[in-house]
């Protein structure tokens, strides 16, 4: 198996899958296995992919130009790795929760739901496998278009309208920052868009007006990494059924663009130039306003769903945080986020989603002794909310530590503080769901009868009983997972010299 | 001054006349009038053109055999052709009698033509706007297709109360 | 590779006479139609007519490619330097192909929607003129002759102005539309003649190559500017170039929808190219006066239209209209290119260019298939269209998505090349307001996607309608170009390249 044959069937195989699950549409339970089936394959194809790029290769694949000087072109390298693994991992678990989900729910639309997943997911292996700029933007786009129409799944008129303000928003956001930046990058590196180790333009000499302009533009132009005050997509789309959240607040879309935020600050700026441009500590307020503000907001929403997001756009901020420290200790940190925000967030999602197939519930308030009737459901929720908190022994401790070293090695003590407070934010707006629905306080009123008969349907509880395992588990892999990516930010001439295509 | 305006007499009234064809063109509201504007400024360009091909003291343009560089019946192929084509407007060949330059007579020709198949499709698109609106005054034009328009509007509307309920 | 196949296998007398036979052929087809009955017989012969044009026009850009010095010069009945030329180089020959193929294409379909909307006894006559507006626009791309511009100019106007007004049988605003586009257009094209009396009088000749060897020495000739400044106007009329595209809207609107494919691909380009070739050929940037027109006039007036006229296009109801409004804002993204006035700016002009027509051809296209099935062209008529005629939107929808310039497909690759071309030359202030505009279009494209997408039929009985098949295939083949060529664009943007190294006359091909 060459790299390239592997990195092509990484890309290949979802757009099969949704094929499959085009032809297959009649049968659900054989288009039900088609995705499972092909979400395995690409796991399989992705974990080995990851492995010869922790023996230091560096598997590159050059499709063809579209324009002499735009090339399609790829190269994985180990941060674009844990996307991936993340994703594809992901996918698999993701899948079962939807079918369980929206069998349970009994959804219309369900194959135009699962392809347009696969889409997605092809989206973001794109993204994920990207070697330089143009790529990269393409397949940001493709996600933007592929999830849309998961978005207005339900096709009221809520959902349409939140539909709107997501693509409006995404689009506009990466058509007029995003692109822009991609255009001067261009004219700046000498007609040249590739992720370069040391960063693409750090041998170019650029004013720090010039350095600060195009990183403003890019960080903005990320809409999906929901940086305020690009963020309120994210809320919006909370009207989408339940497993699209969990995808668009773990897996694919937020990933996409926080991993596209640190893939541009290490391979494009380079470390050197994002410690000389001022807008960086400017945009390093913005991430942590954006961590408290959204923390505030999460305390204030009684639906569970828009909690959630609002977590999400806090904890986001993290990984943006983290690339813009631009230390060693604050990427680390912020490229372990990825994953361990993953992890956590997608137990989080799913638990609200099987609490909703089961009684139809939405609100925090109304949540209080649930626990009694679905235990499983709501001790994973406790066990993810403990890692979105960073609790040792859950994922979520190492991405704050990391960062809180890295904050006080760019010599900023004060973003200690908020990653502090913060952390006592997220255990006032998450720790009392699962602790009142457990241990309800004497004299509360008992939860609803079920919906459902039989409470939710057994994926729907299984999928995130595993992710929250998952939490627990990736605590104790960190020196493999840390080791895997110190190369990527290791500083350059300490590398092995990559082949550009 | 004087000279100045007199030797260019022909141009001031082309331009006059351009300008007047130019605002009847623009400001009719009688749609005849418009193309009678618009015809009158296509024809000051055919003035315009010939105007430019007369020479002083130049003739019809009909070569002499004085004209002819080797005299005799016809001329062989090595005359060279730069005397033909310099031989209009303000070049002047060494000819004993200039005259003036037959081109730009052809290309107004030409023009010619192209105004009156012009004015033709504008006249018959003027007889099919009287037989579809009954009038060719631009305003009372400009009223009927409001009024249409307001009137699509509102039975759109209808349609879709009607669709809605 | 196909180019040389068809070079090798074509008769000699094809090759030779390639470029006059492009307009000759359709003109003459023309007369014969409009004396032939109406019914199948005259769309198989305009078929016939258009794909030999198309024919040809492959024929010389295979010429061109493969001459020394890439010019073909073609002398009129051999009147060597005083007759009349057509003279083919890079640049035409990209038109050229341009021109022919979307004309080839137009009458594939031209049977299913024009028997749909023109009465039975007049489809000959307009047939006719479809052919002689077609020749008028072949014969303006070939020519080398700045008064036989004029002519052909003329030729394919006065066949248009009777094309526009047939669409009264649908909506009787057509006729004054066709008048006011006949007076503003015999306007241009007369201000065009002025200006080239003026540089007649200055330098006695009319055939575009000898004037561009004989402007220089004249740079500072009041005459001569003053020509230069009618021919822009007057150009600039035609290609409706912001403020002078008032006919615009209300022409494409109210035309028989086949029409409005034809003009929206093919019109407006031709008079580009024309204004390229007087800008660049001819005059050449390095007079001082050209320059100041460059950065004073035609920047400002490109942007101007890109950014007012996709505002004023998201605010319309009429879908053809919104399309219209589109158009000029397009043309203002080319004329934006042109007057980078760099080899890179001129051909991110004539990429874009090349795309919009792909675009707009299979946009319009599709509107056309609607209108044979459904009535009206409003947003809310479209309302739930993706149900009833799924193949038919679902072309639309890509051609929208290159409108927008999404990713993948043609649009994009000539906004990057547009942005590209602005960032080296410094104008980093207008890549923000391309990209402002292309948000707009986000917003206008949408809305219409919207519609028919995601909103229920405005009248319930709509049962699944698809436009015939003589339709789909070459809208089809037009959406399917549009991903091609944002995928691999190297075709098109060779040809802009090559197109642009030949305006500027720099050796093509040494």
């Amino acid at each position: 198996m060459t790299p390239e044959f592997l990195i092509a069937a990484a890309l290949v195989l979802p757009l099969i899958i949704a094929a499959g699950i085009a032809a297959l549409g009649k049968f659900p339970n054989l288009r039900e296995g088609v995705t499972i089936v092909g979400s395995f394959a690409l796991l399989a194809v992705v974990v080995q992919l990851t492995m010869m790029v922790s023996a230091g290769q560096r598997p590159e694949l050059f499709i063809g130009e579209a324009v002499p000087g735009l090339a399609f072109a790829f190269r994985l390298e180990p941060l674009g790795a844990l996307f991936a693994v993340v994703a594809s991992g992901l996918w698999i678990v993701n899948s079962f929760y939807s079918i369980g989900y929206m069998r349970g729910n009994r959804e219309r639309n369900q194959t135009r739901f699962y392809i347009c997943f696969a889409l997605a997911i092809c989206g973001a292996m794109g993204v994920a496998m990207s070697g330089n700029l143009f790529t990269l933007f393409v397949f940001y786009e493709v996600l933007t278009l592929s999830t849309y129409p998961l978005v207005a799944h339900k096709g009221d008129a809520a959902a349409q309208r939140g539909a709107r303000i997501y693509l409006l928003t995404l689009l506009g956001t990466s058509i007029g920052f995003f692109l822009t930046a991609v255009m001067w990058t261009w004219a700046l590196a000498g007609q040249n868009l590739d992720f370069v180790d040391g960063g693409l333009l750090a041998g170019a000499a650029i004013s720090p007006v010039v350095a600060s302009a195009l990183l403003l533009l890019f960080v903005f132009g990320l809409g999906k990494a929901a940086l305020m005050p690009f963020h309120f997509w994210l809320p919006n789309a909370m009207v989408a059924p339940t497993p699209v959240s969990a995808l668009l607040h773990a897996v694919a879309v937020v990933k996409a663009g926080v991993f596209a935020v640190m893939k541009i600050s290490v391979y494009i700026f380079g470390v050197d130039l994002m410690n000389a441009t001022p807008s960086a500590d400017f945009l390093i307020i913005v991430a942590c306003v954006t961590i408290v503000l959204a923390s505030l907001i999460a305390m204030t929403k009684d639906n569970l769903k828009a909690r959630l997001a609002y977590s999400t756009i806090a904890q986001l901020a993290y990984v943006t945080l983290g690339a813009l420290l631009a230390t060693e200790a604050g990427l680390m940190g912020g490229s372990l986020q990825i994953a361990a925000h993953a992890a956590g967030k997608i137990t989080l999602f799913m638990c609200a989603g099987a609490i909703y197939v089961a009684t139809g519930l939405t609100n925090v308030s109304d949540m209080k002794g649930l626990g009694r009737k679905m235990p499983i459901v709501f001790i994973a929720f406790f066990v993810a909310s403990l890692s979105i908190i960073g609790i040792p022994p859950l994922a979520g401790a190492w991405p704050k530590y990391e960062l809180m070293q890295g904050a006080v090695d760019g010599s900023l003590d004060w973003v200690l503080a908020v990653l502090v407070i913060s952390s006592l934010l997220n255990i006032a707006y998450l720790l009392p769901i699962p602790i009142l629905a457990l241990m309800p306080l004497p004299g509360t009123k008992p939860p609803k009868e079920f919906k459902r008969p039989g409470g939710a349907p057994a994926l729907t509880v299984a999928a995130p009983a595993f992710t929250a395992a998952l939490c627990v588990l990736l605590f104790f892999m960190i020196t493999p997972i840390s080791n895997f990516l110190a190369p990527a930010f290791e500083a350059p001439g300490t590398l092995i010299e990559a082949d550009l295509p | 001054m004087w000279d100045f305006i007199l030797e260019r007499a022909g141009y001031w009234a082309i331009i006059g006349l351009m300008m007047i064809g130019l605002f009847i063109a623009f400001s009719s509201e009688n749609l005849i009038k418009r193309l009678v504007g618009l015809s009158l400024f296509m024809t000051t360009i055919c003035l315009f053109y010939v105007t430019l091909s007369k020479v002083t003291g130049g003739t019809a343009p009909i070569l002499l055999k004085e004209d002819m560089p080797y005299g005799g019946a016809g001329y062989t192929a090595a005359a060279p052709d730069a005397q033909l084509v310099a031989a209009g407007g303000e070049r002047f060949a060494e000819l004993v009698h200039t005259y003036s330059n037959p081109l730009p007579h052809v290309l107004m020709l030409t023009a010619i033509v192209v105004g009156v198949a012009t004015l033709s499709v504008g006249l018959a698109l003027i007889v099919r706007i009287r037989e579809a609106y009954g009038s060719i005054e631009a305003d009372e034009l400009r009223a009927i297709d409001i009024e249409t328009a307001i009137a699509q509007e509102a039975e759109a509307e209808k349609d879709q109360h009607e669709a809605a309920a | 590779m196909i180019l040389e196949s068809l070079l090798v296998s074509a008769p000699d007398w094809a090759i030779d006479h390639a470029p006059v036979l492009i307009p000759v052929v359709p003109l003459i087809m023309a007369a014969m139609l409009a004396l032939s009955p109406s019914g199948r017989l005259s769309w198989i012969l305009s078929m016939v007519a258009t794909a030999a044009s198309f024919y040809f026009a492959l024929l010389t850009l295979g010429t061109v490619q493969s001459t020394p010095g890439g010019i073909i010069e073609y002398w009129i009945g051999n009147w060597d330097v005083i007759g009349i030329e057509f003279r083919v180089d890079a640049l035409n020959a990209m038109i050229l192909l341009l021109v022919t193929g979307m004309g080839f294409l137009a009458s594939i379909f031209a049977w299913t929607t024009i028997a749909a909307e023109v009465q039975k006894q007049k489809i000959s006559l307009f047939l006719s003129a479809f052919l002689l507006c077609f020749a008028g626009l072949c014969g303006v791309t070939a020519t080398g002759d700045a008064f036989n511009l004029f002519v052909f100019l003329e030729i394919s106007s006065l066949s248009t102005y009777a094309l526009v007004a047939m669409g009264a049988s649908r909506d009787r605003r057509a006729l004054t539309s066709a008048f006011d586009y006949l007076i503003m257009g015999t306007l241009g094209a007369s201000f065009y003649i002025i200006g080239v009396g003026f540089l007649y009088a200055a330098t006695g000749t009319l055939n575009m190559n000898e004037l561009a060897t004989q402007l220089p020495a004249l740079s500072g000739n009041r005459s001569v500017q003053v020509g230069f400044a009618f021919i822009i106007v007057g150009l600039g009329l035609k290609a409706a170039m912001w403020p002078l595209h008032q006919w615009l809207p209300n022409a494409y609107a109210y035309s028989p929808s086949f029409v409005t494919m034809f003009l929206a691909a093919t019109a407006t380009k031709v008079a580009l190219y024309a204004m390229i070739r007087w800008l660049f050929t001819i005059f050449n940037p390095d007079f001082a006066f050209e320059q100041a027109i460059f950065t004073f006039i035609l920047a400002p007036l490109g942007i101007a239209a890109m950014v007012i006229c996709s505002f004023q296009a998201v605010f319309q109801t009429d879908v053809r209209r919104m399309l219209a409004y589109s158009s000029v804002a397009q043309v203002g993204y080319i004329i934006l290119g042109i007057s980078i006035a760099t080899t890179a700016g001129v051909a991110a002009g004539l990429l874009h260019l090349f795309n919009h027509a792909l675009m707009k051809g299979a946009l319009f296209m599709a509107i056309a298939g609607i209108c044979i099935n459904y009535k009206g062209t409003t947003i809310r008529d479209f309302a739930g269209l993706g149900r009833s005629a799924p193949f038919t939107m679902a072309a639309f929808a890509i051609a929208g998505l290159s409108l927008i310039g999404v990713p993948l497909t043609a649009g994009f690759i000539s906004k990057l090349q547009l942005g590209y071309a602005l960032f080296d030359h410094g104008w980093w202030w207008a890549v923000l307001l391309v990209v402002f505009s292309s948000f707009l279009a986000v917003l206008y494209v949408g809305r219409i996607l919207q519609s028919i997408f995601f909103m229920p039929p405005a009248n319930p009985r709509k049962t699944r309608k698809e436009a015939p098949l003589m339709l789909l295939v070459p809208l089809w083949i037009l959406a399917l170009a549009n991903i091609y060529f944002g995928i691999d664009a190297n075709f098109p943007a060779g040809l802009a390249r090559d197109g642009a190294i030949a305006a500027l006359g720099l050796e093509a091909f040494p």
